[in-house]
């Protein structure tokens, strides 16, 4: 039975229950036990907030999104469907979603490897698709796809995105596309109301720094650090000039990424000013490399809620 | 200036009182005099031509068009596909690369070690037993010229690029090469050049790689550079290189090996490999007083073929052929014929032509020629094919296979099995061509790499 959970403060005792019912699944089929729910839940088919409304409702509570990244399919998509549960039910205000691709030149090792584990199974836009198509529903926070250009070219601009938001997407970030070739896709999403993530980067010079957050929709995605995905010790103190630069060029929330591990990482950055931390490489380690999908989805649940504690 | 016609190739004529043009056979900014003011020549049925030298200064970027310059495009495919973090640097490369071009002092050092450490010109050999094979039972037949880049240091024409992007790396005060190799041979010349020049060498090359040309992978190490095992083949390694030049931008080079990736790298390696079809025009001049009919070379990337055809682009009576790597067969689903079988997208930075599946994922390519390994061709070839300026065909691992022994017994000399594509073509190619044709084929690299995949190769078996 598929519901929508608002998440409102009266609901934090029965996300626990569910928390208890899921680490029980033995199979990691998507499944809510209707035995200890009580349904308290308002049935409702009303769709989330998109990306930037969702960043607006949490400046006005004073709060910093969590963002955290999981790559589809891996270790499989029954998996991922929790997994985005599981995140939704921790905290997560947005959640990125990856395609998994063949050639993710922007991804370091932890996300190339789960790429090619998600891809070895099998994993295909369709069933991404259906999954979501699923899942989407019974989410409360709103998804972002992260996926590299060949394969939305390959689809078509334009189908690609009006297909996305049927299933529910309200954003999307590809890594490998410069603003100067942005037109198309900026056009078909603005057409298709799904907010287009731009990035910008520490090698990025201030005056295309500037064009970038005006066309990005949703928030600026800023790139933590020269390189590619992947938890680093530390987040340079780079980004703390970079995310002042950034306020003084637009209002439009900043969100960072590429490096971040730890709690402590995210109370750095939130203290900096970022609107919102992207947490990625370290959730899919978790995930992609347990033992079992049931222990790799504990494994989200306690680290998603202890970098949610961070930004408290 | 008298000519007798029959002396020309058949295509052309020179009129009478015509200065004709020539380019000289290294980067041409170069204000070198290699030959005297004037050249009188005797050809072949007695004929005599005098060729005025040229201006002294013609500059590189005379040839190269607007629309690449300020876009990296050809038509619609090039362009910069990568990361946001790559932009500024690919800029600061551009600009670099813009500078070099105006450069004399850049153009002479350049020269000087093309000539000396190269070893160019490279010569234009004319095949008399391979002619002769390919003449009808009246006796004609094309004559077939062969462009001897075997005979560049390191054993292909990978090092006319790799010297001058070293050169380039070392005036940017990078101290890090980082570059992936299929075959080796760009492995080569890169550490090569990094030793010549005293800079760091990391090569990236695809495991199965490493043990099919092994050779290659012990030179590199003798020459200094550190070899990183990727796994998997040519594509992952190069897509390993990538991620390691966006982890060290500010110190480290990423010397492409060929005329893929994002702009500027396909312009740069093509204006430096374009030193190949410059000699070759002055060659065919002096050798028969005319231009070659035909050009034809083997397509993995299309540095070789770009590097020989660039000069000719313009010349709508020089026919463009590039012969690509049909592995197993076009439709055996184990091949490298991306032009033939694949369909445009992005891929390593450009929007070209890529072997892609029905989710635009990326297909591993097959080829009994390592180097001709590559899922993707670099955008200008695409411009090429979608103009129609030039026509693609493929050749199969067994014709190649048979080309290289072809080539050994007939003329004594061992192509690389890449280049061997480029010949096995010519048994469709000839039977076609007029009496007289001038056809060159590019020999874009030595065989000894490849002499045990020929010897134990069996029809329809994995080497």
């Amino acid at each position: 039975m598929a519901i929508a959970l608002k998440s409102t403060a009266d609901f934090l005792h029965l996300k626990k229950h569910n928390l208890a019912s899921l680490s029980r699944l033995s199979s990691g089929k998507a499944f809510v036990s209707t035995k200890r729910f009580t349904p308290m839940a308002t049935v409702t088919t009303a769709t989330t907030l998109g990306l930037a409304d969702t960043f607006s409702k949490l400046k006005t509570q004073g709060k910093v999104a969590l963002i955290p990244y999981i790559t589809a399919g891996d270790p499989d998509l029954s998996t991922t469907t929790e997994a985005l549960k599981v995140l939704d039910l921790c905290g997560a205000d947005i959640i990125e979603l990856g395609v998994p691709y063949s050639d993710p030149l922007a991804d370091g090792p932890v996300i190339q490897a789960a790429a090619t584990r998600s891809l070895a199974r099998g994993t295909n836009f369709n069933a991404i698709l259906s999954m979501l198509k699923e899942v989407v529903p019974e989410l409360s926070c709103p998804i972002a796809l992260f996926t590299y250009y060949n394969p939305i070219l390959k689809r078509g601009v334009e189908k690609f995105l009006s297909t996305v938001k049927d299933v529910g997407i309200h954003g999307l970030v590809v890594p490998d596309v410069p603003l100067e070739e942005t037109e198309i896709l900026r056009r078909e999403a603005l057409k298709n109301k799904i907010e287009l993530v731009l990035l910008t980067t520490p090698t990025t010079p201030i005056d295309r720094m500037k064009a970038i957050v005006e066309a990005s929709e949703g928030f600026v995605y800023l790139v933590s650090s020269i390189g590619v995905t992947g938890a680093r010790a530390s987040v340079s103190d780079r980004v703390q000039t970079l995310i002042g630069e950034i306020k003084e060029a637009t209002t439009k929330p900043v969100a960072v990424g590429f490096g971040i591990s730890k709690p402590e990482h995210v109370k750095q950055v939130a203290g900096w000013g970022a609107d919102g931390v992207i947490v990625g490489s370290a959730m899919v380690k978790l995930l992609g490399e347990a033992e079992s999908p049931e222990d790799g989805l504990k494994a989200l649940e306690i680290f998603t809620k202890s970098l949610k504690s961070a930004l408290a | 200036m008298a000519c007798n016609i029959k002396a020309l190739s058949l295509n052309h004529q020179i009129l009478s009182g015509t200065t004709v043009e020539r380019k000289m056979g290294t980067a041409s900014a170069a204000n070198v005099s290699v030959v005297p003011e004037t050249v009188t020549k005797t050809l072949p049925a007695s004929t005599t031509l005098t060729i005025k030298a040229p201006q002294p200064e013609r500059l590189l970027i005379k040839t190269v068009d607007r629309k690449e310059i300020n876009h990296g495009k050809f038509g619609r495919f090039g362009g910069k596909y990568v990361p946001e973090t790559l932009m500024s640097c690919l800029g600061k490369l551009e600009a670099e690369f813009n500078l070099v071009l105006h450069d004399s002092e850049f153009q002479e050092e350049l020269t000087t070690a093309l000539r000396d450490y190269v070893g160019r010109e490279t010569p234009l050999y004319f095949a008399q037993r391979l002619t002769d094979h390919y003449k009808n039972s009246r006796g004609e037949g094309p004559e077939i010229y062969l462009k001897r880049e075997d005979l560049s240091h390191g054993g292909a024409h990978k090092i006319n690029n790799a010297i001058a992007q070293a050169m380039i790396a070392k005036r940017m005060g990078r101290k890090t090469i980082v570059a992936a190799t299929g075959a080796g041979q760009h492995g080569v010349a890169t550490a090569a050049a990094c030793a010549k020049l005293s800079l760091e060498c990391t090569i990236f090359m695809g495991a199965t790689d490493m043990e099919k040309q092994a050779s290659n992978v012990l030179l590199m190490k003798l020459l200094g550079a550190k070899v990183e095992s990727v796994e998997g083949a040519f594509k992952e390694a190069s897509s390993q290189a990538i991620r390691e030049w966006v982890g060290n931008l500010e110190t480290s080079y990423y010397l492409t090996g060929t005329v893929v990736g994002p702009h500027p790298c396909p312009s740069m390696v093509r204006e430096f490999q374009s030193v190949i079809g410059k000699e070759t025009r002055r060659q065919a001049m002096e050798k028969w007083g005319g231009k070659p009919d035909v050009l034809v070379a083997c397509i993995g990337s299309g540095s070789n073929a770009l590097g020989l055809f660039h000069e000719f682009i313009n010349d709508e009576d020089v026919r463009l052929i590039g012969v690509e790597a049909a592995g197993f067969g076009l439709d055996s689903g184990r091949h490298s014929a991306t032009l033939a079988r694949g369909d445009v997208g992005v891929y390593h930075g450009a929007m070209s032509y890529l072997l892609q599946d029905a989710e635009g994922q990326i297909l591993g390519p097959h080829s009994i020629g390592v180097g001709l390994e590559y899922p993707g061709v670099g955008p200008e070839v695409s411009f090429l094919k979608e103009t129609g300026r030039a026509e693609f065909h493929s050749a199969t691992d067994q014709e190649a296979i048979d080309a290289y022994r072809r080539l050994c017994k007939l003329e004594g000399i061992f192509p690389a099995l890449e280049a061997s594509h480029a010949l096995a073509f010519l048994e469709k190619l000839c039977p076609t061509l007029a009496n007289g044709t001038k056809v060159v084929v590019n020999i874009s690299g030595r065989g000894d790499k490849d002499s045990d995949i020929v010897f134990q190769y069996k029809p329809h078996s994995m080497t």
